[in-house]
């Protein structure tokens, strides 16, 4: 995963099309590929998002991809408002403001723990240092199945047993693996001798970090802020496990909504709070991918 | 001062990842059911594991889903970095419909794709509905398919991610190298197999680790999707690991698979981190 | 940048101030997994009747899978000390946690309330532990029921089967004429629940207590063991091609709906059937699965009650007295569909199927044949459950002959005792 943003100055360039078909027929077979290919990516989202605005009567009559003949947005009403989730008929609306609290903090955190990290690690040689970052690394691939008791068992010794700051805290713990290997990796490639210069004009360790090193950053803190908001705002297990009653995340609530069929399954409710638990992440998909490409690309895989 | 950064990091990984992680091991040569318990029974969990047919099922599970995953993944992921690569037109739309399947929760995506897969409602439905009465997709319901629907729904939100690794190594080749090439008059598809991807090689090697820690991690999707079955049929490590521990109150069992996996992680991850990290320091 | 750094630090200082939540006086959280429509109401029953004493329902839910996601999460919050103030628990999962000391007492409720004459002692083996009370039972659930859409069996001139060759005739007449004879859901439980079922028809009452509750091996390698699995493998030819992984309130729904026939499934089915508007024991049919009239298997939703402190002991002594209270007892299992845990409560409101179920279990309290379920949980630990739930779950889902399917099961129960 180093390599992913492994240092390559040159790798920046921002011209794209490294070869072209020049034939015609060659433009033709590259827009049919990609648009078949984005119809099938798409089809998910686009059925989910149709069936979210039909009625129960038109999703047992009609078919995946058929539009809705009235459009209603009451599946959406109701469970944004009123579904009941076990015997509290809120919605999704608390829940959804729960994971806010918790993915803004944590995003923030770890992010800016794994910049300092990186930065030290980058910049600071001292002994050993390639086997602690490789330690941090590692702590990237731990399954999260294995933590939760011994875990549970920790928050519970800091008091923070059930609360939001436990969560954040747990969030911040496994995120700072991968924040500090991004930071690392972008920082390394920064020329030495700028650090040595700043050096010798008196720069400290801090004034470093934010005069020099920070701005010239952000597509690394784009990566990983998309990173780690979405990673936490999908959390299910942390959340199921660490969150007392009335602090569960939004995912735990729809699990619970989803789950919780009259009878009849209200595939436009379901549907729709799918959706609304989705509509974060993919907001910060489309609004900064291309930042997130920028970052990776910045720190890209050397040619 | 970079000590004094570096230690509260250090100490929670020290803590929340080694220390778990032998917390596990200890655990696993444990007579321990529901709770932790410090009767010690040497490799006795082992040997239940491994006796356990179930165990059996979810390693040769982990096997077929691992290799098509990494595979499927992969070859489509490079494929659509390769079309995307090509100059066109709306190339950031096009990026955001590939990477959004990374965006959604497996919750989010076990709805959607039990929703598509399932023979009453979804493909199948809409297909006999336009006509095509014969058309059957049951891969959903049948033992020896369920693994594969699976992996499609797992290659459907991974190769977006796949692709932007590919597209950011595409897009550090040195252009001058293809230029020379294609005056040299090479055909195409030779620049791509003796130029582009031997180039491609550390983000092949990078996507081949995340694909793998992925598939080993794999658990939510399961989950979501069959929680196991038909049978046990879709069984992964995770899935019984999970199982044992929280379920069946089995811990010392639970404990002794998640060592196998950590180790079987590790196997794949140090080696990769040793040489990542051995040498990338260019001056 | 600038701005979104003042968001973070704005929600930062926000979370960190909802996270010192103030506690109300006599706050009980449950932690359950009764999320679906019936169910729900039920518990809603509870929440309203302690609000009208004065204490607030803190609601815990966790959905999906007859309680696993609940168990981990009911692990990891004891694990940090912080547990919720009572839990459901089925009545195995109850013993295991008392036999780790990790449950309250309530003994002195108990004594005022005088419980120990109210409940039957099949019951109160798990709630008693050392002479200590630990969990109050909500409910008495039979699992060993067979639901009949009434119009779908009058239209071809069927009977309810008795036993299950009658079952197999009837089946196959209905699969003749293209309905779905069995409404299932092809889930590990409720796999089981009609292994159950079959253990109880075709072994005898016997059987079952020396195959299931004593796991006497030669009654688990018998004979009768391997008809066992001969019948479940017919039954696997009732079901519809769709039914993998479905929710057991979806199948009752086939049933209601009379896309199906029948439906092996305990009386919490009953709960949804009152919602769809249908009547049971009129439009929906209740007799004992085939072959087990006369056995009561039983299943118990109880709330085990944890330590918690001594701010919060009067609000956990009022819920238990509520539970076990007959107007909650009655109201409650009025929704649910299962019977109170108290003998002492009449049975005059109830439906037909209800009070069947009541004199069936007074019989079978005499007869010895009241026996705990082990689909549900109330015949052993959940490693050697789970393991059986492994062989009947794949038996039912392969062309595994009955001969392995008993080699398998002796093999699973060994290695998980």
């Amino acid at each position: 995963m180093t390599a992913m943003l492994e240092s390559s100055s040159a790798a920046a360039a921002n011209r794209p099309g490294s070869i072209r078909w020049s034939k015609q027929f060659g433009r033709v077979f590259v827009y049919g590929c990609l648009a078949l290919l984005a119809l099938v990516f798409l089809a998910p989202l686009l059925s989910m998002l149709l069936t979210s605005l039909k009625s129960m009567d038109e999703i047992r009559a009609g078919n995946l991809l058929s539009l809705p003949s009235t459009p209603t947005f009451a599946a959406w009403a109701n469970v944004w408002g009123a579904s009941c989730i076990g015997v509290t008929c809120g919605g999704l609306k608390g829940y959804f403001g729960n994971s806010f609290l918790i993915v803004v903090p944590a995003t923030f955190i770890s992010v800016a723990l794994g910049a300092f990290n990186g930065y030290v690690f980058a910049q600071w040689r001292f002994r050993g240092d390639n086997l602690i970052f490789g330690l941090i690394l590692f702590g990237c691939f731990i399954p999260f199945q294995i933590v939760l008791i011994p875990m549970a068992g920790l928050l519970g010794k800091l008091g923070l047993a059930g609360t939001i700051p436990g969560l954040i805290l747990v969030h911040v713990v496994y995120g700072i693996c991968f924040t500090t290997m991004f930071f690392r990796n972008y920082f390394i490639t920064v020329p030495a001798e700028i650090f040595k210069a700043a050096r010798v004009d008196g720069a400290g360790f801090w004034a470093i970090f934010f005069r020099i090193l920070l701005p010239i950053s952000w597509p690394i803190v784009m990566v990983s802020i998309i990173w780690q908001f979405t990673g936490v705002w999908n959390d299910f297990l942390f959340g199921v496990s660490f969150a007392a009653g009335t602090n569960q995340p939004v995912t735990v609530a729809l699990n619970n909504l989803v789950n919780t069929s009259t009878g009849t399954k209200a595939y436009n409710e379901d549907m729709a709070a799918a959706m609304i638990a989705a509509l974060p992440t993919i907001l910060i998909y489309v609004a900064a991918g291309r930042y997130f490409l920028r970052g990776l690309m910045a720190g890209a895989v050397k040619g | 001062m970079p000590a004094i950064v570096l230690s509260p990091s250090l100490a929670a990984v020290t803590v929340c990842v080694y220390g778990f992680i032998a917390y596990t091991a200890i655990l696993s040569f444990t007579g321990s059911k529901m709770f932790a318990r410090f009767d010690f029974v040497g490799w006795r969990q082992y040997e239940r594991l491994f006796e356990n047919p179930r165990w059996i099922t979810a390693i040769e599970n982990m096997a077929i889903f691992g290799g098509l995953y990494i595979i499927g993944a992969t070859c489509l992921g490079l494929f659509i970095a390769i079309l995307i690569d090509q100059k066109i037109r709306l190339e950031g739309v096009f990026r955001a419909v590939f990477l959004y399947p990374m965006a959604l929760s497996f919750v989010v995506t076990g709805v959607i794709w039990q929703w598509l897969l399932n023979p009453g409602l979804g493909l199948e439905h809409m297909m006999r509905s336009l006509g095509w009465e014969s058309f059957t997709f049951q891969w959903l319901i049948e033992p020896e398919r369920a693994i594969y629907t699976i992996v499609i729904a797992g290659v459907w939100q991974v190769t977006g991610f796949v692709m932007a690794l590919f597209l950011a190594g595409l897009r550090g080749i040195d252009t001058e190298i293809l230029r020379a090439a294609r005056v040299d008059g090479a055909p195409i598809h030779k620049v791509y197999t003796r130029i582009i991807i031997p180039a491609l090689r550390p983000a092949f090697l990078t996507v081949f680790v995340i694909e793998a820690h992925l598939a080993i991690k794999s658990y939510d999707l399961v989950v979501a999707l069959t929680k196991g079955g038909p049978g046990v049929s879709t069984e992964l490590p995770s899935t019984f690991m999970y199982s044992m521990t929280f379920t069946r109150n089995e811990l010392g069992v639970g404990a002794a698979s998640a060592t196998v996996m950590l180790v079987s992680l590790a196997s794949i991850i140090i080696p990769y981190l040793y040489s990542e990290l051995r040498n990338d320091r260019h001056a | 940048m600038r701005t979104m750094f003042k968001v973070m630090a704005l929600a930062a200082s926000l979370s960190a101030s909802v996270s010192t939540y103030a506690f109300a006086e006599d706050t009980v959280e449950v932690l359950h997994w009764w999320t679906s429509g019936g169910e729900a109401a039920a518990v809603g029953v509870l929440k309203d009747d302690l609000q009208k004493q004065g204490v607030s329902w803190q609601d815990m839910p966790v959905a999906g899978g007859g309680g696993e996601a609940a168990n981990t999460a009911l692990k990891a919050r004891v694990t940090s000390g912080n547990p919720p103030t009572a839990a459901q628990l089925l009545g195995m999962a109850v013993n295991e946690w008392a036999e780790e000391g990790l449950l309250g007492d309530l003994t002195s409720v108990a004594d005022q309330e005088g419980w120990d004459k109210v409940v039957p002692d099949a019951i109160k083996a798990f709630a008693v532990h050392d002479g200590k009370w630990q969990a109050v039972p909500v409910n008495i659930h039979r699992p060993n029921w067979l639901w009949i859409n009434a119009k779908v069996f009058a239209d071809n001139g069927l009977e309810p089967p008795k036993t299950w060759d009658e079952f197999n005739v009837v089946a196959d007449k209905l699969k003749e004429k293209g309905i779905v004879p069995l409404a299932h859901g092809g889930q590990p439980w409720q796999d089981t629940t009609i292994f159950d079922d079959v253990v109880v028809g075709i072994g005898g009452p016997e059987f079952y207590k020396k195959a299931i509750l004593e796991l006497d091996e030669s009654a688990l390698n018998s004979d009768t063991m391997v008809k066992v699995f001969d019948q479940m493998r017919k039954i696997r030819g009732y079901v519809d091609p769709n039914f993998s992984g479905r929710d057991w309130n979806l199948a009752t729904a086939m049933v209601i709906k009379g896309e199906a026939a029948m439906q092996l499934m305990g009386d919490w089915a009953k709960g949804e059937i009152v919602k769809a508007g249908a009547k049971p024991g009129t439009n929906i049919l209740c007799v004992a699965a085939p072959g087990t009239e006369g056995t009561f298997l039983f299943n118990t939703d109880f709330f085990a009650m944890f330590p918690v402190g001594e701010d919060k002991v009067a609000g956990q002594h009022k819920l238990a007295a509520s539970v076990m209270s007959p107007s909650f007892q009655e109201a409650f299992n009025l929704v649910k569909g299962s019977i109170p845990a108290r003998t002492d409560v009449p049975g005059d409101k109830f439906d037909p199927c209800a009070q069947k179920s009541m004199a069936d279990l007074k019989a079978a309290q005499a007869s010895g044949t009241m026996m705990g379920s082990l689909a549900h949980g109330h015949a052993e630990p959940a490693a050697i459950q789970r393991a059986i739930f492994d062989v009947v779950t794949q038996h039912f889902n392969s062309d595994m002959s009955s001969k392995d399917a008993v080699a398998a099961l002796i093999n699973s129960v060994n290695s998980a005792k």
